[in-house]
């Protein structure tokens, strides 16, 4: 082909500062970075000495597109944010919506998001750390976490239906109850997942290879850190107990018995055990939350969110006009802004929205921890080696879903 | 979240923007672009509100000045947010970056200026990031048609 394809980028450097670097690269298909991403870097020998990172390749639209569909409509997208760990989304954006129209959940609505969303918090670690394991060879290890972590997606699917993208949360509440026998499995599975994680932390932790390529590769301060925006495990991994679940309690968090893990660095091998430190207390608040699961109703008795019993839609004018409503309509949001962030597994998942008090959103905005760790993760790169690159990038955790949006 | 802190900042802070109010538990500060830079640098050294969290934009057309510009920082020492809202013309969409305090707002700005075409003066960097080199349009103002396609590669046949 002879025809000459445009660039969608412009380098940050066209020309080396020395004559004896090059530069060279990177993506935005990479065989060894999970996630669209393309680094500039300018490297000295192994070394790189500047890297530019571009994110933009998995854009779609989403905030414009939020524009046009009502409130509930928008909860299939929202999933679709971090595809790892797409509960969180759901439960955050259905908090924002939640917050601006006055609602209160019911309690076992709060304790099973919560539940959930400790439950998604450990897959996405699994698969961050799964996946950054491979990218160093370590090929067992990958096996054992994906295994628990397709229990969990089969799990989950029993639940919602699908695997990865749920759309479960609804606006003043959740799709559905527990189906029969759901509990039982989870405690199955949380059993499975301490033997199969117990092997990685004898496979992995004082590995003298692993140590060796992570170890005090892609430090960072805990000042720069906060100045550079990071947030979730790769701020904790600096010594830092930052963590929206104890800072400013969320759903049923306050009454949770947990504990922050920080590492001591904030390089990959401190981001690699916060994660899997995290994963434990994640087990740990899921084992109180199934005893104090309460019952009663999951949905909010509200008329203006709640979509009315299928039964009464069929027998009865009033619900019938009251689901035609809210589906062709939408619910009616009063007029306002609203900002929500949840502790997500990278970090803050913020959500802005503004509502002119119609059934559609006036402006969707999502504060993605990934997009603002992509601008900051120059810092871990500069100063160390090419190859430390992917391991590095592995353990920020990038989601080119809700890094681009 | 403690609410002295809050009213604490909200009494100091009143006096030098346009408008102070609690909304859904979060400080609200709204104040002209001149201010902008004065009040965040206060925020950050007197009040520690270490953390940027994100900057964006909300279209209003027909509204003068047309756009509103948002920020949100949160304090890790006190555990609260503040929301800063401050307008600016569709003629002249300027105001000051916060590049030289964050390190943050290098990419949150760019992407702001790629959405609505705010200009964050003194950011040395405002490629397009979420967009590329030469798209022409800013996507999430209200006046960009949602089904307008400008492929940079041409579709094939």
């Amino acid at each position: 082909m002879d025809v000459k394809l445009p660039n969608p980028v412009r380098s940050a450097f066209e020309k080396t500062e020395r004559d004896d670097t090059v530069i060279v690269n990177i993506g935005p298909s990479h065989p060894a970075t999970h996630g669209t991403i393309q680094i500039i870097a300018e490297l000295d020998g192994e070394n790189v000495v500047r890297a530019d990172v571009h994110c933009g390749y998995v854009h779609r639209g989403f905030e414009k597109e939020c524009e046009s569909h009502t409130w509930h409509n928008l909860i299939p997208y929202v999933d679709r944010l971090n595809y790892c760990s797409g509960l969180i989304n759901d439960f955050a954006y259905c908090e924002a919506v939640e917050k601006l129209m006055g609602i209160e959940l019911t309690p076992r609505c709060k304790v099973l998001r919560t539940l959930l969303s400790e439950y998604s918090r450990i897959a996405d670690h699994l698969t961050c750390i799964a996946a950054s394991l491979m990218e160093l060879g370590a090929m067992t290890a990958f096996l054992y976490l994906i295994m628990i972590r397709d229990f969990i997606y089969e799990h989950l699917a029993d639940l919602t239906g699908a695997r990865v993208t749920y759309t479960y949360g609804r606006i003043g509440g959740l799709a559905r109850d527990l189906p029969p026998g759901w509990l039982s499995r989870l405690e199955e599975i949380l059993g499975g997942y301490e033997v199969f994680v117990g092997r990685v932390h004898g496979l992995m932790d004082r590995n003298r290879i692993f140590i060796d390529r992570t170890r005090d590769v892609g430090v960072i301060s805990t000042a720069d850190a906060i100045n550079w925006g990071f947030t979730g495990p790769i701020l904790r991994s600096t010594g830092a107990p930052r963590d929206l679940r104890k800072d400013t309690p969320y759903l049923a968090y306050a009454e949770l018995d947990f504990e922050v893990p920080v590492g001591i660095k904030g390089d990959n091998y401190d981001r690699y055990y916060v994660r899997m430190r995290e994963m434990d207390e994640s087990v740990h608040m899921i084992r109180q939350l199934v005893d104090m699961l309460p019952e009663g109703p999951i949905n909010v008795d509200d008329r203006r969110c709640t979509l009315p019993e299928k039964r009464l839609v069929y027998t009865e004018i009033e619900s019938l006009i009251n689901h035609f409503k809210l589906i062709m309509e939408g619910p009616q949001v009063p007029a306002g802004d609203a900002y929500v962030a949840h502790e997500a597994a990278n970090g803050e998942l913020g959500f802005y929205i503004v509502s002119t008090g119609t059934g559609t959103p006036y402006k969707v905005h999502v504060r993605a921890p990934s997009f603002v760790h992509m601008g900051g993760v120059h810092r871990l790169m500069e100063g160390y080696q090419l190859a430390d690159i992917i391991p590095t990038f592995g353990s920020v955790n990038m989601i080119g879903g809700e890094c681009d949006r | 979240m403690t609410p002295g802190v809050l009213d604490t900042l909200k009494e100091r802070l009143a006096g030098e923007v346009a408008d102070a109010s609690v909304s859904h538990g979060m400080l609200v500060l709204v104040l002209a672009p001149a201010d902008l830079l004065g009040i965040v640098q206060r925020l950050e050294s007197e009040f520690r509100f270490d953390l940027f969290l994100d900057v964006t934009a909300v279209d209003w057309p027909g509204q003068t000045p047309r756009f509103e510009v948002v920020y949100h920082f949160y304090s890790t020492a006190h555990r609260i947010r503040v929301r800063l809202k401050t307008r600016v013309p569709e003629a002249d969409p300027a105001v000051e970056s916060l590049v030289p305090l964050y390190g943050s707002a290098h990419y949150m700005e760019r992407e702001c200026h790629d959405m609505y075409g705010i200009v964050f003066r003194g950011n040395p960097d405002l490629r397009p990031i979420l967009l590329y080199e030469g798209f022409v349009g800013h996507p999430l103002r209200k006046d960009y048609p949602k089904r307008q396609e400008q492929p940079l590669v041409p579709y094939r046949s």
